[in-house]
């Protein structure tokens, strides 16, 4: 069966098949998301929900705690905070689909393949930042059918879906490191959760975060989730958003706080720093976990 | 295929290859038959290089495992324990994909899948996704994934176990069609008609060591073929050891299974002769059997154990809540 011909096979695998091999792995992973209906359904339906549920009975009570720039929209606010959220539960789907692979011996399949072993590993979050722009992209649809306007320009508002593209990808690979970890898929479930709700919760998602006590305002303005929200609020609806609003503020004092608020650029380089710095050390560590990993 | 006193520890209690070696020349089927947690899948994993051996030296296809693992697997198959299938994809989409991992071309993938379905019988079912088919069908296209790289090297752990009987032959006779073209195999089972149906040599595992290796006839004589089984009342023991050493002198107590057993070189004939025999000494058996020999029986010859005792020692000497870790520290 095995010929002459076919000996001179390579003992490191070059960039190019590894490229390929990527691509293969990528798009078996996409197409579990197509075929099963449950998971489409999931990621579609919960971040609409999320949506109309948080607009519509939150919005009268924070509506008038938001900086103005929002217009006295809580959508204007809302939507970027969601974005960031929803791609954080959804980075949650990386660890639990390595779970689902390991335990059903998928990835004994492919470890022994003369595959690129980083293929598994770059397959699977490439697959699900794909996923999560396609839900970033339909919740960015429900915005504005709700109301949402950037307050900005096009470019701006891209600029912003982008920042959020990069941070959930570097989240997935901290994902794929719990799942690694804890290889059983549903230890995965409420081991994802765990970092996730505190982040989600004390940042300024949902409320500004001068609404909270001052301790926890400190973790809050200084989380990467904060940061990340404050990015996408200034690229979406301008400086004027990362304000330290008080109701009742005078046009004044209004453009006294947008002088002090953070700049957008810094906000923007500080949501990408946290992203570079989280692959730095989740990347090789999720590299190492999968490498040790025995299924 | 060579295995050089491979071997493997999880934890510190747990050898599960206590010191391997086997060796076999290229073309043939070698069976490796053992109970469960002999340490069958954990060979299997290094020689398929998702594990690496504490000691020792392994080479696959002239292929030093540890030395070059991505050389080695561009030379093996392997077909796990369980069948690793997407179930979300089709038949022909598990086994493209598997095609294009062997760095096959497209075109070339999608041939070697339609030949391969085909083989294995699956064309029917080929573009449903699999999560319609049943287990055997899993388990072929599982082996049809295992043969697109065209591999020298074939390794198969259980691949008819949890599979209903009418499947288990379709399979057997599947491998048999499979594998008549050269390739060398490795398969492990715990069942010894499978060794010998489809094995030229067999291996006999047993707490991480080969202790046994032959033909499937030579073990078999070894165990002296089959042997009649018959349970009596505690009081009639003596009696009826007696009556039926006039068929033959080996006829004695088992204590691991109280049973009485004796050799059955005429197979029904002898059975006849023995029942006869207690009908005329007026004794009443509890229940009268013809065994072929089974695994249970090659351990109780090779050890002394019968194999589910020995799958349970096994249980025991484990710590409680070992079984579900993973190794850590792949040296
Ligand atoms: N990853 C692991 N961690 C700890 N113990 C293991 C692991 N894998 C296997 N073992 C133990 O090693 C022994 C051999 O297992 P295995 O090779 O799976 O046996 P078999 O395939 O013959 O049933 C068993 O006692 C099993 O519990
Ligand atoms: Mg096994």
């Amino acid at each position: 069966m095995a010929t002459a011909t076919e000996a001179a096979r390579p003992s490191r695998i070059s960039p190019a098949h590894t490229i390929k091999d990527i691509a293969v792995i990528t798009k078996r992973n996409l197409l579990r998301n197509i075929r099963l209906p449950q998971l489409l359904i999931f990621a579609t339906v919960q971040p609409v929900m999320f949506l109309l549920l948080f607009n519509y009975v939150f919005g009268g009570a924070i509506g008038g705690a938001i900086p103005p720039i929002a217009q006295g929209e809580y959508i204007n606010w809302l939507l970027p905070g969601l974005l960031i959220q929803v791609a954080a539960f959804g980075a949650g789907q990386t660890a639990l689909g390595l779970t689902e692979d390991l335990s059903k011996g998928v990835i004994d399949r492919f470890r022994s393949l003369p595959m690129a072993r980083s293929a598994v590993l770059a397959g699977r979050t490439l697959s699900d930042v794909i996923r999560n722009g396609f839900v970033i992209g339909l919740m960015v649809v429900m915005g504005f059918l709700m109301g949402f306007r950037y307050q900005t320009n096009f470019l701006s508002f891209v600029a912003g879906l982008a920042v959020a593209m990069v941070f959930s990808y570097s989240l997935s690979w901290i994902m794929a490191t719990i799942g690694l970890a804890v290889k059983n898929p549903e230890a995965a479930q409420s081991a994802v959760f765990l970092p996730v709700f505190p982040l989600v919760f004390a940042s300024s998602v949902f409320v500004p975060t001068q609404t909270m006590p001052a301790w926890l305002q400190t973790f809050a303005e200084n989380q990467p989730i904060t940061v990340t929200v404050n990015a996408l609020r200034g690229l979406m609806l301008g400086r004027e958003a990362l304000i330290d609003y008080q109701p009742g503020m005078t046009a004044n004092q209004i453009t006294q706080a947008v002088a002090e608020a953070p700049t957008v650029e810094g906000q923007v380089l500080q949501s990408l720093g946290w992203a570079v710095a989280i692959m730095i050390v989740f990347v090789p560590l999720a590299i190492r976990v999968y490498r040790k990993t025995v299924s | 295929m060579r295995v050089e006193n491979v071997v493997k520890t999880f934890g510190e209690t747990v050898r599960a290859l206590d010191g391997v070696s086997l060796e076999f020349e290229p073309g043939i089927v070698y069976g490796l038959l053992g109970p469960n947690g002999a340490g069958k899948t954990t060979l299997i994993r290094v020689l398929t290089t998702l594990l690496k051996a504490d000691s020792g030296y392994a080479e696959v296809a002239g292929v030093d495992v540890r030395a070059d693992p991505v050389a080695a697997r561009t030379h093996i198959g392997l077909a796990g324990q369980f069948a690793a299938v997407d179930d979300y994809l089709t038949g022909r989409e598990n086994v493209e994909m598997v095609g294009r991992l062997y760095n096959l071309s497209a075109e070339e993938a999608k041939r070697r899948a339609g030949e391969l379905l085909e083989r294995i019988h699956l064309d029917d079912a080929a573009d449903r996704t699999v999560r319609t088919y049943s287990g055997g069908m899993r388990r072929r296209l599982d082996l049809a994934a295992s043969l697109v790289g065209r591999p020298q090297v074939l390794f198969l752990d259980e691949p008819t176990t949890g599979i209903d009987p009418q499947s288990r032959l379709d399979l057997w006779e599947l491998i048999r069609d499979l594998i008549a073209t050269g390739t060398t195999v490795l398969l492990t089972t715990q069942y010894l008609d499978e060794a010998d149906q489809l094995a030229n040599q067999i291996g006999v595992i047993d707490r991480g060591k080969l202790i046994a290796q032959g033909t499937g006839d030579g073990l078999k004589d070894r165990m002296g073929g089959s042997v009649i089984e018959l349970h009596v009342a505690d009081d009639e023991r003596d009696r009826t050891l007696e009556a039926l050493r006039a068929i033959s002198h080996e006829a004695s107590f088992e204590t691991a299974r109280k049973s009485i057993r004796l050799p059955a070189p005429d197979g029904s004939l002898t059975l006849l002769a023995v029942v006869r025999r207690l009908d005329e000494s007026g004794i009443t058996a509890q229940d009268v059997a013809l065994h072929k020999p089974t695994l249970d029986d090659v351990f109780l010859t090779l050890t002394g154990r019968g194999a589910a005792e020995a799958e349970a020692e096994r249980e025991s000497t484990k710590q409680p809540g070992r079984r579900g870790r993973r190794e850590r520290s792949a040296v």
